[in-house]
């Protein structure tokens, strides 16, 4: 009798020891957007598969960014999964913050993550973070005002056809603009876009000993048309627009063109926001016939910090939430237009997905952009929009100033390009490169 | 001797006082406004942001995505804890500085206010390794003594302010009268710097309300207060200005109702010493 209940004693402790150690609660960082809002609308589903509770700390990409480096940079423990993007999955990967996604189950399917993707959040050939969702950038347009200037959008229009249309179509009696762009300082708003314009120009950040390349004249031709363009044809302060101020301006009809992010796509074409949403239409994002286009590649990816003690579980997160299994939740409940994009290859063999009027568009633009070789010339960094290297944000984030200072007609392109030289000498000579 | 104001000039300044009050109140009104309007329609132009219906659903999407009460609960500890922790340490600091000076207590204030000078960012990484080894990390005991050492210096500033006003011959009298130090500032000093006590309060919670660098760098999940709740509605990409709009309005309204009952008080502890 004793030893029966002693048996029954242990098994119950075992059994409570055992249901503690399994049923976790992760707290996750991540970023304010529709997706990864989404995704926290549904974690019910992966509690109910795993027993783990999940705690969402969500949060501005830049407060995001702040917070999660000094957390990961300090060991600090505070997250068990982190949101972070390519700029920071191969560095953080390299300095050993991350683990390494290299053990994912054969269910999971990494080889269905697109290439682009994975080889962007990868280090030496090895996953660092699970891409929950990707995106590029193109050309949105209005197809009515397109048909009124008698112009067609090529599939893969020039620098030079975005200029003409956008003359077409700018009309200042009715405020539309002929092309919207991102003018805003910042390394990730107007310094994204001036970056890829200029790659597609033929300029690079470093040359192959990583000297600043601002003096070279491919950076001012890239400037020079920028400014040229917006000034004739974009709106009155574009110098402090980002993607929300030209997301406004478009919905309500102010814009011929916009160039930017690929997930732009489902806001401009969604009818309770949108006053042109069966007006739009897509096309790759402009080159200069030298065989780059001016695209990016961005991916939010779910990363899990060294030293989390809940390593196991947070993997579970990881391989539920970027799942082909979650694709299909999303699907289910809220259609195919809602499901994350830009970050499995299935995803796009889908026929019910084949049918949303942007996704081969963002799948072309994504496979048009390679982090690896992003330049006309060959540069020693990875990243398109960003140079993957620690000193970028900084650098990155002064020169944007430099360049939305010209936007705004306080200095010429010959004085900012001539002070983003010196600033990103002396940032990189005092990196030590 | 009063100068004489004409009626007109009476006008005047009560126009230009009303003007500078709704230039100042301008930015909340608008945050209100925008939180009853669909997202759509909170992107427009002004006068059509007006002329858009009324909605409450900004509300209940915030309510249904965020926990508001846990983060206000984080609030309310926070701001009062800290005010509250901050008074025992001011009051016999400024107990001491008013009444028993020394040849360096105007030094000590002054250093105690450049302290307030310090870029809050410079300090980050030593207090975030402190808070770790210290397992303080998203931890409202941790938030607590830091929001009470940001503020300790208004906090003590305030207090000696008040305290010089009240005469030293008082607490004297009680002395002589048996009082110990202890009932002298509790049952002497304290009851007469009531008004003065009140506005320090009434401040230093605002203060401690809308603290958002410390409260968002120093916690997650569990000790989060009204700023990060505001914060996770902040977006660079999609429409958010509405549900922005609303968390907005939800995080700054107690504060505003109890500054709104309690303006008179504030006022008064604010001049309080100003005119002789």
């Amino acid at each position: 009798m004793f030893l029966k209940n002693a048996l029954r004693a242990a098994t119950a402790l075992s059994l409570i020891v055992a249901g503690s150690a399994y049923a976790e609660t992760i707290t996750i960082a991540t970023v304010n957007n529709g997706d990864m809002i989404r995704m926290q609308g549904y974690t019910g589903d992966f509690t109910a598969k795993t027993g783990h509770d999940v705690e969402w700390v969500t949060l501005e990409e830049n407060v995001l960014r702040q917070r999660v480096t000094t957390d990961i940079s300090t060991k600090g423990g505070q997250f068990d999964i982190m949101t972070i993007g390519m700029y920071e999955t191969p560095i953080w990967g390299g300095n050993g913050w991350l683990v390494p996604l290299d053990d994912l189950s054969a269910e999971y399917d990494v080889d269905d993550i697109l290439p682009a993707m994975r080889g962007g959040l990868s280090h030496d050939g090895t996953l660092y973070a699970a891409p929950f969702y990707g995106e590029s950038s193109m050309v949105m347009y209005r197809t009515d005002l397109m048909e009124k200037a008698g112009l067609e959008m090529p599939a893969a229009p020039t620098w030079e056809f975005i200029r003409e249309a956008a003359a077409a179509m700018d009309d200042p009696g009715s405020d539309t603009n002929g092309v919207c762009l991102r003018g805003k300082a910042g390394w990730g708003e107007g310094g994204a876009f001036i970056t890829v314009t200029a790659n597609s120009f033929g300029a690079r950040w470093f040359d192959e000993n990583w000297r600043a390349q601002f003096d070279q004249p491919e950076w001012k031709d890239a400037l020079t048309f920028f400014v040229n363009l917006m000034n004739d044809y974009g709106p009155q302060g574009y110098a402090t627009n980002g993607f929300n101020e030209n997301l406004s301006l478009f919905q309500q009809g102010k814009c011929g063109m916009w160039i930017d992010a690929t997930v732009a796509a489902s806001f401009v074409t969604n009818p309770n926001d949108s006053t042109v949403a069966d007006k739009v239409g897509f096309a790759l994002a402009p080159d200069n016939g030298l065989g780059k286009r001016s695209n990016w590649l961005w991916a939010w990816a779910l990363a899990i910090p060294a030293g989390t003690k809940k390593e196991a579980a947070a993997k579970q997160f990881i391989e539920w939430a970027t799942s082909k299994g979650y694709i299909e939740l999303v699907a289910a409940n809220e259609g195919w237009a809602n499901v994350p994009p830009g970050a499995r290859t299935s995803l796009y063999a889908n026929p019910e997905y084949q049918a949303v009027p942007f996704a081969k568009m963002t799948l072309d633009s994504i496979n048009a952009a390679d982090p690896n070789n992003p330049t006309v010339k060959p540069v020693p960094y990875v990243g398109i929009q960003f140079v993957a290297i620690p000193e970028f944000a900084g650098i990155a984030t002064e020169v944007s100033q430099e360049f939305s200072a010209v936007y705004a007609g306080q200095q010429t392109v010959d004085e900012a390009l001539a002070k983003a030289q010196a600033l990103t000498t002396d940032a990189m000579e005092a990196a030590g490169y | 001797m009063a100068r004489a104001v004409t009626n007109r000039q009476k006008t005047i300044n009560s126009l230009a006082a009303w003007a500078v009050g709704l230039l100042i109140f301008f930015p909340i009104l608008w945050i209100f406004v925008m939180s009853f309007k669909a997202e759509g329609d909170a992107i427009k132009a002004p006068l059509e942001v007006l002329a858009a219906p009324w909605t409450l659903e900004n509300y209940g999407v915030v309510q249904e995505r965020s926990d508001y009460s846990r983060h206000f609960v984080n609030s309310v500890i926070l701001a009062f804890g800290s005010t509250l922790l901050g008074l025992l340490v001011a009051v016999p600091a400024a107990w001491a500085m008013a009444f028993v000076p020394s040849k360096r207590t105007k030094d000590i204030l002054l250093w105690m206010l450049s302290t307030k000078m310090l870029p809050a960012v410079g300090v980050l990484y030593p207090i975030y390794l402190l808070f770790i080894q210290l397992g303080l990390l998203d931890s409202r005991a941790g938030l607590v003594v830091v929001l009470m050492l940001i503020n300790l210096p208004i906090i003590v500033w305030m207090l000696y302010t008040y305290f010089k006003e009240i005469p030293g011959e008082i607490l004297e009298a009680a002395r002589m009268d048996g009082a110990t130090l202890h009932e002298e500032i509790l049952y002497v000093l304290t009851p007469m710097a009531i008004p003065g006590m009140a506005s320090t309060v009434l401040l230093n919670v605002i203060l401690a309300w809308n603290e958002a660098f410390w409260t968002l760098n120093l916690t997650a999940a569990k000790a989060a207060p009204l700023t990060a709740f505001i914060a996770s509605y902040s977006s660079p990409e999609g429409l958010f200005y509405a549900k922005l709009s609303a968390a907005s309005t939800m995080a700054i309204a107690p504060i505003l109702i109890m500054g709104w009952f309690s303006q008179k008080q504030l006022v008064r502890g604010l001049t309080f010493g100003a005119v002789k």
